[in-house]
């Protein structure tokens, strides 16, 4: 471990960049493909869903195509549902649901633990290489190309056609929710047994508690999806007739067990979106996270009440007046804690010396679409106008805005903000700004026609529509052109950075968490001593260094009494 | 990278661990949650299994005729013997009695082969009888119902209020064809009907619904079977490791784990084996 260029540091600044780092410790393609290490296993999870979220673009650029005008353009009705239905279960299943917690997850969690590792380095692998599983079916689904069903795999469309692809997608779909589960696992225990001394479960960042929410999520729910695709490849294969009424079954029951983890899923999306942004508003503040512990109690209890609102899903399909009664408030309940935290983050920015920086300018898009994501949730969550709203472009609005407009955009502010320290590189402010800029517009012009378009009646999962539609249509596919642009100057930023960008400092942004006080990239133990804890946003513990670039502890800092 | 994984002088102490007890602490937690996860993951089937019972008690009381309660029985007596030394092992480990510990993890292997090996009998029973879990060649022939001797099946015609008296069918040995016939009379009168697997009497769609009992059947025991399998390889490792001697008073995890999923197998069946073969 020596020093190399930057700066000849006095004793008291911490080592900036090493010689030796995770990234180059060993060579050869083995040593990544057995590679024990979070960090490296994270990086291949990077690569790995964003070459799924490229294919689930492709596939969302071919819906708006053919959706540009009325009548079909250049697919037929059949393959528009496969397009379709790919779209869904690739985004879902490998981007979204991976997205934050098995990329950005696995290479900064055990460093805001000051951790040498997750608890179980072997089951991290073994995750990986289960999602890598899980994509191969997806992959062979795709060229054998019969999968219609829409994400959701609904019976008895999934069950009557002797449709093979469903057999294989299904499976896919069942690892790719058992290397879900162990990552969820391995970060729980992680989280309960590997803090350093001092981080007590309030001092844990907000990352880490929206982290531990989305664990208790994936090892809670994900098991019942695994026992309801096994079910349904059952059904598909052998006929034991549980989700078929000639034999004794209910589809409905179906729809049931499916919500039971999907409707958790939801937030196994989003609390991780939520617990990147909570890090991203506080350090580009420059000021302490506001409502510390709302926010961390606030994710957990979105964990739990996520388990009661499955039912909102099937307020259509034959649920009992009291039941669709119940699971109705129950879900409006949910808006409490997502509030809580917008009105915390909120007040965070008040006052704070808010530094717009492209994660910044991401957190700041995230908190704008997942509000109008959220509260368009409540309309669907009323059962008068959800039997209105059931299955139109309002709820494919809706859930775009919560997903993309929430989990993607927060996804890439925890890519640009956590970056440097992944890969040691500075991308250029003015492309990835560009980049975030354009996405933004993008995206609100491809889904807020939508929810105009839905409420006029616009069904969701049609090829085709009726002429009155057209200009919504339009601006929708304009839209997604335009977010796709956006997105290729974010990727074109990030990836030149990894060859021309200047190196970056270990604390580029003066945020106050662990992560940020070992050298950029880390080196393979992260840290050969577990760091003391303290207050992850007191942010007067780091001042700017000219001379390294970067921020730097200040020397015989001790925190003021209020904290 | 698993070379940098050691701690030299304890060669199974991960690099990441502070010693003995925070790795041991850590996988208990693990374990813990994974059984968790297999407890939510059987029970999509036992809520299954719960709605169609309640929808369907008389298809669930009838079917559950083609079940052996005898063998159901033995099987659970040999899991219950089988954690039993699971759990004995890991107290041998703790102790350092390396002879023991190798002893009761075979002995806990053997049981486990012994309930897969009754497992088989039962499965090719119903097999030779028709009652596949397949949706074309599901055929139950007559018999399928009985006593494993007596020829005869029973079911109550839709329409009659009484409750299935299913003793009354397990009972019915090859003796008392005669007796099952006076009661085929009486159900006339307005009693307990018994009657043959291919009397015309019995409902058709009724009878078709018999699938969705034994694809609960097959899907819970099969489920719970690929465990038992998963525990054999697991315990084989495990007792290949004890042989080797690498289980100390002061590292004995795995085997604590291993027991741990081992006892929630069995907890599973002991839940099973009243559902499915008890009905009556």
């Amino acid at each position: 471990m020596t020093q190399v260029d930057l700066p000849v540091a006095a004793p008291s600044r911490p080592v900036q960049h090493l010689d030796k780092n995770y990234i180059n410790h060993s060579k050869g393609i083995l040593s990544w493909l057995l590679t024990l290490d979070h960090k490296r296993i994270g990086l291949m999870y990077l690569v790995g869903i964003s070459l799924s979220f490229f294919l689930g673009g492709l596939f969302a650029v071919a819906i708006r195509l053919e959706l540009f005008a009325p009548g079909m353009q250049f697919m037929s009705a059949e393959t528009y549902n496969q397009v379709f239905t790919l779209h869904g279960a690739v985004m879902v299943f490998l981007f979204i649901i991976p997205g934050i917690p098995a990329a950005l997850g696995n290479v900064v969690l055990p460093l805001m633990l000051g951790a040498k590792d997750v608890a179980f380095p072997r089951l991290n692998l073994c995750s990986f290489y289960l999602w890598m599983g899980g994509a191969g079916f997806f992959v062979w689904t795709l060229f054998t190309s019969q999968l219609d069903t829409g994400w959701t795999f609904y019976t008895p469309y999934s069950t009557s056609n002797n449709n093979t692809a469903v057999i294989s997608a299904t499976f896919g779909v069942f690892l790719l929710g058992f290397s879900s589960i162990f990552t969820g696992l391995n970060f729980l225990v992680t989280i309960h047994k590997m803090r350093p001394p001092g981080m007590t479960w309030h001092k844990l960042p907000l990352f880490l508690w929206g982290m531990y929410g989305t664990a208790v999520m994936q090892i809670l729910a994900t098991p019942v999806l695994g026992i309801t695709l096994l079910l349904l490849i059952m059904e598909s294969t052998l006929g034991i007739g549980i989700f078929d009424p000639n034999k004794g079954g209910d589809p409905v029951l179906y729809q049931h067990f499916f919500w039971f983890y999907s409707h958790p899923a939801v937030y196994i999306m989003i609390l991780p979106a939520m617990a990147v942004v909570s890090e991203v508003i506080a350090a580009f503040s420059r000021k302490h996270i506001f409502g510390y512990r709302m926010i961390a109690y606030s994710s957990v209890s979105i964990a739990l009440l996520s388990f009661l609102v499955w039912g909102h899903h099937m307020f259509v399909s034959s649920e009992s007046t009291l039941a669709t009664l119940i699971f109705s408030a129950i879900t409006f309940t949910i808006a409490i804690p997502s509030a809580i935290k917008v009105f915390n983050w909120l007040a965070t920015l008040y006052k704070g010396s808010v530094a717009l920086n492209t994660p910044m300018l991401y957190a700041l898009g995230f908190i704008w679409l997942f509000t109008i994501g959220g509260l368009t949730g409540l309309f669907l969550a009323v059962l008068s106008t959800d039997v209105v709203l059931h299955d139109t472009y309002f709820v494919v609005a809706h859930f775009h805005y919560v997903m993309v407009g929430g989990t993607l955009f927060a996804f890439f502010a925890g890519l640009h903000y956590w970056w440097p320290k992944m890969t040691g590189k500075m991308y250029s402010e003015v492309s990835s700004r560009l980049g975030a800029i354009i996405a933004f517009v993008g995206f609100n012009l491809a889904f807020f026609p939508q929810f105009i378009m839905g409420s006029q009646g616009m069904p969701r999962r049609y090829a085709d529509y009726k002429p009155d539609f057209e200009i919504y249509h339009q601006l929708s596919t304009v839209g997604t052109l335009t977010l796709g642009v956006g997105l290729a100057i974010v990727a074109y930023s990030l990836i030149r950075s990894l060859f021309s960008g200047p190196k970056a400092p270990a604390n580029p942004w003066g945020s106050a968490t662990i992560e940020w006080e070992c050298p950029s990239p880390p080196p393979h133990h992260n840290f050969d001593h577990p760091p003391a804890a303290t207050d992850p946003y007191d942010m007067e513990r780091v001042e700017w260094d000219e001379e390294v670039g970067g921020f730097v502890p200040v020397v015989g800092y001790r925190p003021a009494a209020h904290h | 990278m698993s070379d940098a994984h050691g701690h030299g002088d304890k060669p199974f102490l991960a690099h990441h661990f502070e010693d003995e007890d925070h790795q041991f602490d850590a996988g208990k937690l693990g374990i813990w949650a994974f059984l968790v996860t297999e407890v939510l993951f059987f029970s999509g089937l036992f809520c299954a299994y719960a709605i169609y019972r309640s929808m369907h008690p008389d298809v669930f009381q009838f079917a559950a005729n083609a079940l052996d309660t005898k063998w159901g029985a033995i099987n659970t007596a040999v899991l219950i013997l089988s954690s039993l030394t699971a759990a004995w092992a890991v107290r041998n480990a703790q102790l350092g009695q390396k002879g023991l510990l190798c002893l009761n993890l075979f002995v806990t292997i053997l049981c486990a082969f012994g309930f897969m090996g009754i497992k088989y009998q039962e499965y090719s029973h119903k097999f030779h009888y028709g009652i596949y879990p397949g949706k074309d060649n599901f055929a139950p022939m007559e018999g399928a119902f009985g006593d494993y001797k007596a020829e005869k099946v029973a079911f109550v015609v839709p329409g009659d209020d009484s409750t299935q008296d299913g003793e009354a069918a397990a009972s019915g040995g090859a003796g008392e064809e005669a007796h099952a016939g006076d009661d085929h009379a009486a159900g006339d009168e307005g009693h307990e009907v018994l009657v043959k697997w291919d009397d015309p009497n019995i409902d058709p769609i009724l009878k078709d619904k018999l699938k969705i009992f034994f694809g609960i059947y097959y899907c819970m025991t099969g489920l719970h079977g690929i465990h038992v399998l998963l525990g054999i390889l697991v315990f084989m490792w495990l007792l290949s490791r004890a042989m080797r001697g690498h289980f100390t008073p002061t590292y004995y995890g795995p085997i604590d784990y291993a027991a741990l999923y081992w006892h929630l197998v069995d907890l599973i069946w002991i839940y099973l084996f009243p559902l499915l073969y008890l009905i009556n």
